[in-house]
């Protein structure tokens, strides 16, 4: 047994993850959410604002990371629709655009009555990462002279009356790196005061901490915070409740309890092996 | 790689292949598995005697009308047989042939688990090429055009790309500079005069050191001290002490400082200093387990998407 | 010439940007310095393109071994570009349907659109879904309880792994007395973010704060040079 556990072949391993991920799928196993306190400080966040209030979202990753931040980002869409504020979305990173455009799509199949430039209004990719937060903080029309559909900030309703960014109530930031929350933090929330939530990668999740709650109000780490802040908004929105597609990052948590588990068997498997070979003298 | 390895990829080759096979074929003849079906609508545009052009019905279009066709995917659970009967949607072979690229380039990857092959090699390949070019062409449309082009040459860009730009401001020369800056880059890549791309390089590093200054002396460096700065003894909303508060308070100040401690190399590690320092990397220790915990939460979250994406958007399995 | 005026450059629109940060009459100076830093950053990424063009080029020219490979990046490349930049596919914009040239480039069914949502999303999505593997084998191979502190980090992670999905209440249901509820392993996982995690983030967030503002103070003041190159 030590013997074979100790040779074993890393495509054992392997295999042992992808059937830890893709039982769960196939059996479209489902648990329940318990939400916790970063989930409700974010849920929090958009709720207490007043019906119609101006929010920033910036949606900074791409299809990379879109396992673990596409299900918030629709989210926040489905949150702050439901809540009927103002939207208005921009995307720090070069493949990050069409993730906008599925939140867009989301908003226009699901919330037909919201109107685009009077309820929501995209921004186009700028490059710069950091400057360009910088720059719309001061002056919004020096970075984006036109929406997405390439007209002028002056004639969309919901835009002409922004001069920048200060004018916002609240910043969603849903982050895979660099530029992101971060970013948004040192040359947002911190000089002008802005009113930041952030969902980000598990990777990032853990720096984000010190921010809260002075710089950033909440932040939602990984797809087990997005599946807490979709409970969060089900629990007060019967309709997303009954929305399959608003269940997506629930669903994933099956897998995510099998492989997690999976992992916590490899470690003890390996400290195992670890502690029989060294009282044999071998390690 | 030795014989036994090369043979046992074989094997594992041979079973892969036909599960998928087997997979494949019955979830074929049961269900529309790896097709796309998209729906129609038609745009259609008149010009009215102001000159503007306004929607109308498509039905009713002419030859000197604008018109034109797009097409939306439907998902399989929303296609019903009438929709298929009566014409209203249709399958799209562009997009059935980009769905089974999708799941053969997946396929591709994952093949790496199993020994660096060809498939692999081709997929990096090809990723590295499409996404470098997709970059360029975001960075055409999305800044070059309108933050350049547009300011550089209003009336032309107005006319070509962006007809919702205003263009009576008219030639802003100031932005020349960036311009010649972007070409004085692009010498970087000429086999003499390389050097001339220093200056672009000079003016980024500069801006960037200045942002930095900026944002990490605010943020991270005065708001985070200020951030640690918290009362040691912490009361409850009745003004009675708070025992648990006040543990974590405690504790979140002598972690913090203890940790600052470690990172303090200009003092010798020895005696209380290298006690506290200790104390430091126990809990960084922590910090990183943490890390860690979040890291394998947020890698198997991509795994599931992709392992979704093959069995339900391209197998119909779920 | 070489290295004087690059040095000047790099002092003058630093410090553009720090008085335009405290004195609000630069403010405008500031502005117009991060455009033409927004708008350089475009210029970077197609150095960076070319840089990847030029080297591919130079292997297939040398028939270096996975020449083919790089064949292959360099047609990828290309057509991107011809496809993306020549809006293949893409429709007029409904606001403006004279203008052909008005509409979006990642409209659903243009070209560009088919290489973003057949190429890029699987082949990028995977490649990082593909590190869940390597973690696991990782855990399996090197995460060793050898010593106090990574005892720590292994124990911290085990609870945070199962504090992050619904074992870490399920585990604790039924048998875990009210006073101890703190102990559930959700509960300890939200203590340890708060407590220990935030503080040993926030020693490293001040770290590299002085470690940032330090280099960027030794830029400004001219100090480091290293950008200039050797000759």
């Amino acid at each position: 047994m030590y013997n074979t556990l100790k040779n074993l072949d890393r495509r054992w391993v392997f295999l042992s993850m992808f059937l830890a991920v893709s039982i769960p799928i196939l059996a479209k196993t489902v648990f329940p959410e318990v939400v916790s306190k970063q989930a409700k400080l974010v849920f929090d966040a958009i709720e207490d604002l007043p019906d119609g209030s101006n929010i920033l979202l910036s949606y900074d990753f791409d299809p990379a990371s879109q396992g673990e931040l596409l299900p918030m980002a629709q989210a926040f869409t489905r949150h702050c629709s439901a809540k009927g504020h103002k939207q208005y979305y921009m995307a720090l990173w070069p493949l990050g655009s069409p993730m906008v455009d599925l939140s867009v799509e989301t908003i226009e199949s699901e919330y037909p009555d919201m109107v685009y430039g009077e309820d929501f209004v995209k921004f186009d990719y700028k490059a710069g990462g950091e400057a360009v937060i910088r720059m719309i903080t001061q002056d919004l029309r020096g970075m984006f002279p036109l929406d997405s559909k390439g007209v002028s900030l002056d004639k969309i309703p919901m835009t002409k009356n922004i001069k920048n960014i200060q004018d916002m109530d609240l910043i969603v930031n849903v982050s895979a790196g660099d530029p992101g929350t971060k970013q948004w933090v040192q040359f947002a929330a911190t000089p002008f005061g802005i009113t930041t939530v952030s969902g980000c990668t598990g990777v990032q999740a853990p720096q984000m901490y010190p921010y809260i709650p002075e710089q950033l109000a909440g932040v939602l780490g990984a797809i087990k915070a997005a599946a807490e802040y979709e409970a969060a908004i089900d629990a007060v929105y019967p309709d997303i409740n009954d929305n399959p597609k608003a269940q997506e990052a629930k669903r994933r948590m099956g897998p995510q309890l099998v492989a997690h588990s999976l992992m916590i068997g490899l470690i003890i498997l390996g400290n195992w092996i670890f502690y029989v070979g060294r009282k044999r003298g071998e390690a | 790689m030795s014989e036994s390895k090369q043979q046992s990829n074989g094997l594992i080759w041979a079973v892969v292949f036909i599960i998928g096979a087997i997979m494949l074929v019955w979830s074929m003849s049961t269900s529309r598995t790896g097709q796309v079906w998209v729906t129609a609508e038609q745009h259609a545009f008149v010009q009215n005697a102001d000159g503007d052009w306004a929607k109308t019905d498509a039905a009713s279009a002419t030859s000197n009308d604008i018109a034109w066709t797009s097409y939306s995917s439907v998902p399989d659970n929303e296609l019903t047989d009438e929709m298929i009967s009566s014409g209203d949607a249709k399958m799209s072979w562009s997009r059935t042939i980009g769905l089974w690229l999708s799941a053969i380039f997946t396929l591709f990857i994952l093949s790496f688990l199993v020994g660096d092959n060809p498939a692999y090699k081709f997929a990096e390949a090809m990723v590295v090429g499409t996404s470098a070019g997709y970059v360029m062409v975001i960075g055409l449309w999305d800044v070059f055009v309108p933050n350049l082009l547009g300011k550089l040459f209003p009336v032309m860009v107005q006319n070509w790309a962006l007809p919702g730009m205003d263009a009576s401001v008219g030639t802003q020369l100031l932005y020349i500079i960036p311009a010649i800056l972007i070409v004085m880059l692009l010498m970087q890549l000429m086999p003499a005069g390389g050097w001339i791309s220093r200056w672009p390089i000079a003016f980024f590093i500069g801006i960037t050191a200045g942002y930095r200054m900026i944002g990490y002396v605010e943020a991270d460096l005065v708001a985070q001290i200020k951030a640690a700065i918290i009362p040691l003894y912490e009361t409850g909303a009745d003004g009675t002490f708070a025992i648990w508060d006040t543990m974590n308070a405690c504790i979140l100040t002598i972690a913090t400082l203890s940790a600052m401690v470690y990172f303090f190399f200009s003092i010798e590690h020895k005696g209380f200093v290298g006690k506290t320092a200790r104390l430091g990397i126990w809990f960084l220790m922590i910090t990183f387990g943490a890390s860690f915990g979040y890291t394998v939460m947020g890698r198997i979250a991509l795994l599931a998407q992709r392992l979704e994406f093959l069995f339900g958007d391209w197998l119909h399995l779920i | 010439m070489k290295r004087f005026v690059p040095l000047v450059i790099a002092i003058v629109a630093g410090f553009v940007l720090l008085i335009a940060n405290f004195i609000p009459y630069a403010e405008g100076w500031g502005l117009t310095a991060q455009e033409w830093f927004n708008i350089l950053a475009v210029g970077a990424m197609v150095l960076g393109g070319g840089n990847l063009i030029k080297l591919q080029l130079m292997k297939i020219s040398s028939k270096k071994a996975g020449w083919g490979y790089a064949a292959v990046t360099v047609v990828c490349f290309f057509a991107a570009i011809f496809i993306g930049m020549g809006k293949f596919g893409v429709h007029p914009n409904e606001l403006y349907p004279n203008y052909a040239w008005s509409g979006y480039y990642l409209e659903e069914g243009s070209g560009m659109w088919w290489i973003y949502q057949h190429m890029i999303v699987p082949l990028t999505s995977t490649m990082f879904a593909m590190l869940a593997f390597y973690v696991a084998t990782a855990a399996f191979r090197a995460f060793r309880a050898k010593n106090t502190e990574a005892t720590l980090l292994l124990v911290t992670a085990g609870i945070v792994l199962l504090g992050r999905t619904y074992a870490g209440v399920w585990l604790f249901e039924g048998w875990l007395p009210d006073w101890l509820l703190w102990l559930r392993f959700d509960n300890l996982t939200v203590w340890i973010m708060d407590v220990p995690n935030t503080a040993g983030t926030r020693a490293i967030t001040i770290g590299i704060a002085l470690g940032v503002v330090a280099t960027s103070l030794r830029i400004l003041l001219g100090v480091d040079r290293s950008y200039l190159g050797q000759d």
